[in-house]
């Protein structure tokens, strides 16, 4: 379009991507705490690792490109993607499987496609899979939630495993790891066992598995702090959450030997990271509210569904994915009806 | 029980989808009465001021005009006249620029004034309207050159003209006035709430009995208690409502404040009046009611001056023509320089590339915005499909998908879309935080669409000359080749024909003969 920007509206515009980025990262922080406190610095030292390769990507690329590079950085999306990334892989996660996610989600997933705003898929995401899929046994390795209070890793510690793989000395992988409350209830449901029995185990705490509870709670704090300050709406979260909660639920009551509780389904592993933040990306997902809801529940079901029938223990990454192929077409078939037209859809 | 349903049905106010609460500004200038502009030394009276064709001039160039005196007529069935709006000469017909988003220049009638303010002889007022032919009544708002005041400046001779098809049993008076600091309406209410009424009763004359329903934004209870009294003291209680209606901005939009009094949508591509309903604005009645009552013609209006770079804002009745730094200067000129001077609201206005234009019937308010007011968006970044233009807008468009396909210049898809259901209230680009000028790509696309549409048409034209000229060539070619054939056998059938041929033979012996022996003589 040719010619100076002239046209109204001409008053102050109240939203800005990077101030919506903002809210998010804010949001973000009590999970962060939480999950800091059970599993230790690595977290941390993950999150900065992340931003650093990813905003150092989106620059180089932008220098690529020959497109200023300030507005990029300064939207805050790849701090997002990389935070995201970061707090959904193991803390002890070799530094080179950062800087290698980092670099495919915003080199291929984003700014091969043209950058914020054009990538179909969500990136931090892809890059999740593309990471558990080439290192399957370093993405599914976590602490136990309650082995640092035994052996507490400093910081300078955290550094040392994360970036040269050594664990401090007279300790073991084996005394410090444990599986995730997913992959445990997985296995020791394969294996025959009742769910009474798999809740013998020191590992669960009231809802899901211990400390892992409480990571969701503070997930589900930032969520709420999304919602209230209006940078997501309910649509794909409430969605979500409660197809897979349904899906649960009907299972559960059918055999509860074998089936968790649905709040098990709720408060283990990604679930409320990502309903509240994940599937939540507005560039990857729908754009209808109809096709929000449609998103947001096909995502809780792929969810129960891999993890109860699939290869993989947790599932939220592969079913965002899915999705977010299929979220076009979706708004297409959920255009809402326009002020004085009787029909739905714009095809003809 | 069931006698009492229909009244609960008729008090119920319905909702549009979306919609800005905005801060509405309007404490800036609606705390003083209407005062007079000055009157200019020059007048720029603009021959098109309205939707359809400019006014053609009547009076002469150098001739003495007198105030309400008609200078141009209107030009064809959609068009207004035009009136002087002061005493003086009338010193040149000539293009000026005018009011218009294009910034272009436009015929205006320039009139030095003279500073008598004499009125022409005006025509008789119409106190006994409802024994008079309504074709009469229509012929006197033509003659005065009513437009829709409210922005859309449609002459209203034709909107009170609905056609026989449609029955029309609703006349709505739009005084939402929604745009913020824009606050000519409201000013109006509280004045001359009984030539609003007026002027509804005539309208409603014209269309034959409707009933009239007011609808106000619950913001100007002033305004709102004016039109009550004015109403209780008039006859018309028994088929009149007044609604205060939630303040939620567009809600003064036609369609949008149709849908808030009667629960009715005006489909996509048509008019109110095939849902049997006529929208007028507040101004525009009350202009009605001048013309037809008192004979005088619309040469003025109400304009808000305001915006936090004026020095003192407030409203002022201006002679149409008026030049808009004159207005500025009445209003106590700038506070602080303005980072944009525009016309009409915040939200639909346009820009004015200078104060150097004049007032014309439609301008609602001059707006002086400051460096905080009207802050420079910056670059525009992505759309990242979040979707809160979807949110907002109240023709429940999808204006992320707009967007992409007005920007990939993809017409047919965005009209698939429904670019043409915009109605460009701006909500969208209001909240986007990628800060895309949303709506300037939605003009820009419905232009491209007529632009094409035009070409078309004069593509399709251009061929249906050169059809037309190849098939009339043809004609003649076949007219020509059936003269020929009808001439021969007209001969073929002449009886004796073999006859002649031998006298043709003769002569053409003689004729070689003579010729022969001519050149012997000569020789
Ligand atoms: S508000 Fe702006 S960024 Fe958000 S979907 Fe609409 S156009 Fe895109
Ligand atoms: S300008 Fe058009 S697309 Fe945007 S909100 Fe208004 S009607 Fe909807």
């Amino acid at each position: 379009m040719s010619g100076p920007v002239v046209s109204s509206p001409h008053g102050p515009r109240p939203y800005r991507v990077d101030r919506v980025m903002l809210e998010v990262l804010l949001a973000l922080v009590p999970g962060v705490i939480v999950m800091t406190w059970f599993f230790g610095w690595g977290t941390l030292i993950n999150i900065a690792l992340a931003t650093l390769v990813a905003v150092a990507a989106e620059a180089s690329i932008m220098l690529l490109r020959r497109r200023p590079v300030t507005p990029a950085i300064g939207d805050y999306s790849a701090v997002v993607t990389a935070v995201l990334f970061a707090i959904s892989v193991p803390p002890t996660l070799p530094w080179w499987m950062t800087l290698l996610g980092m670099l495919f989600a915003i080199v291929l997933v984003k700014q091969l496609y043209g950058g914020l705003g054009y990538n179909p898929f969500n990136p931090a995401m892809a890059a999740y899979v593309f990471v558990l899929v080439s290192y399957p046994v370093a993405m599914t390795t976590w602490l136990a939630p309650d082995v640092l209070a035994e052996h507490p890793l400093s910081f300078a510690e955290s550094l040392r495993l994360i970036f040269t793989g050594a664990l401090p000395t007279g300790l073991e992988w084996d005394a410090l790891s444990a599986a995730t409350p997913l992959d445990e209830m997985r296995g020791k449901l394969d294996q025959g066992l009742r769910i009474e029995e798999i809740r013998q185990s020191p590992l669960w705490g009231d809802f899901g598995g211990r400390g892992w509870e409480w990571v969701a709670n503070g997930f589900l704090l930032g969520g709420l702090y999304l919602l209230w300050r209006r940078i997501i709406t309910w649509h794909i979260p409430a969605a979500m959450l409660l197809a897979l909660m349904i899906a649960a639920g009907i299972f559960w009551l059918l055999d509860p030997e074998t089936h968790p509780f649905p709040a098990f389904h709720l408060f283990s592993g990604a679930a409320i990271l990502g309903a509240f933040f994940i599937a939540t990306d507005p560039v990857s997902a729908c754009t209808t509210k109809n096709g929000q809801l449609i998103f947001g529940a096909s995502i809780g079901l792929l969810v129960f569904a891999i993890r109860t029938w699939g290869g993989y223990p947790d599932a939220v990454a592969f079913a965002v994915l899915l999705m977010n192929i299929a979220a076009p077409t979706i708004d297409h078939y959920t255009q809402p009806r326009v002020f004085g037209h009787a029909k739905d859809r714009a095809d003809r | 029980m069931a006698a009492l349903l229909p009244l609960i049905g008729r008090r119920r106010l319905w909702t549009f989808h979306g919609g800005l609460h905005l801060p509405d500004e309007k404490a800036l200038s609606n705390g003083r009465a209407v005062e007079g502009a000055p009157l200019p030394r020059r007048l720029i009276i603009p021959l098109l001021q309205h939707i359809g064709a400019p006014a053609r001039p009547i009076a002469q160039v150098g001739e003495r005009v007198l105030k309400g005196q008609l200078l141009a007529l209107a030009d064809g069935n959609v068009s207004a006249c035009v009136h002087a709006s002061s005493s003086g000469t009338l010193v040149a017909i000539e293009d000026h620029p005018v009011p218009h988003p294009s910034g272009l220049s436009a015929p205006c009638a320039v009139i030095e004034t003279d500073g008598e303010d004499t009125w022409a002889e005006l025509p008789e007022p119409m106190g006994g309207y409802p024994q008079l032919d309504p074709a009469e009544i229509r012929e006197r708002i033509r003659w005065a050159g009513v437009v829709g005041l409210g922005g859309a400046s449609f002459p209203s001779s034709v909107k009170l003209n609905p056609s026989t098809d449609h029955r029309i049993r609703t006349l709505i008076i739009n005084g939402a006035e929604c745009e913020p600091y824009i606050t000519c309406d409201d000013l109006l209410m509280r004045e001359r709430a009984g030539s609003i009424l007026a002027g509804a009763r005539i309208m409603r004359h014209l269309l034959g009995g409707a009933r009239i329903l007011i609808g106000i934004e619950d913001n100007k209870p002033e305004a709102c208690e004016a039109l009550r009294f004015a109403l209780a003291e008039t006859d018309m209680r028994g088929y009149t409502e007044i609604r205060s209606i939630p303040t939620l901005y567009p809600s003064g939009g036609e369609k949008q404040l149709i849908r808030i009094l009667t629960g009715k949508e005006v489909p996509s591509h048509a008019i109110p009046a095939q849902i049997g309903i006529v929208c007028q604005n507040v101004g525009t009645a009350a202009a009605v009611a001048d013309a037809v009552l008192e004979g005088r013609p619309l040469i003025s209006r109400i304009v808000t001056v305001t915006g936090r770079a004026i020095g003192e804002p407030r409203n002022l009745e201006v002679r149409i023509g008026t030049p808009v730094s004159e207005l500025i200067a009445r209003a106590g000129g700038y506070r602080e320089r303005p980072r944009k001077l525009v016309c009409g609201g915040p939200m639909m206005g346009f820009d004015l590339a200078s104060a150097d234009v004049p007032v014309t019937k439609s301008a609602n308010c001059i707006l002086a915005l400051t460096e905080a007011e009207a802050p420079d968006p910056g670059p525009a970044l992505a759309c990242i499909r979040c979707g809160r233009c979807a949110e907002v807008c109240p023709a429940k468009l999808l204006p992320q998908q707009l967007y992409w396909h007005a920007r990939a210049k993809d017409l047919d898809r965005a009209q698939d879309y429904h670019l043409f259901d915009c109605i460009e209230c701006g909500c969208c680009a209001q909240v986007c935080p990628s800060h895309i000028p949303l709506v300037q790509y939605y003009r820009y696309a419905k232009n491209e669409v007529w632009a094409r549409e035009q070409e078309k048409r004069s593509a399709q034209q251009a061929r249906a000359r050169h059809e037309a000229r190849q098939s009339r060539l043809e004609r003649q070619e076949r007219e020509r080749k059936a003269r020929l054939r009808q001439k021969k056998a007209s001969l073929d059938a002449a009886p004796g024909a073999g006859q002649s041929e031998q006298d043709a033979k003769k002569a053409a012996i003689a004729a070689a003969r003579q010729r022969a022996a001519a050149k012997k003589a000569s020789a």
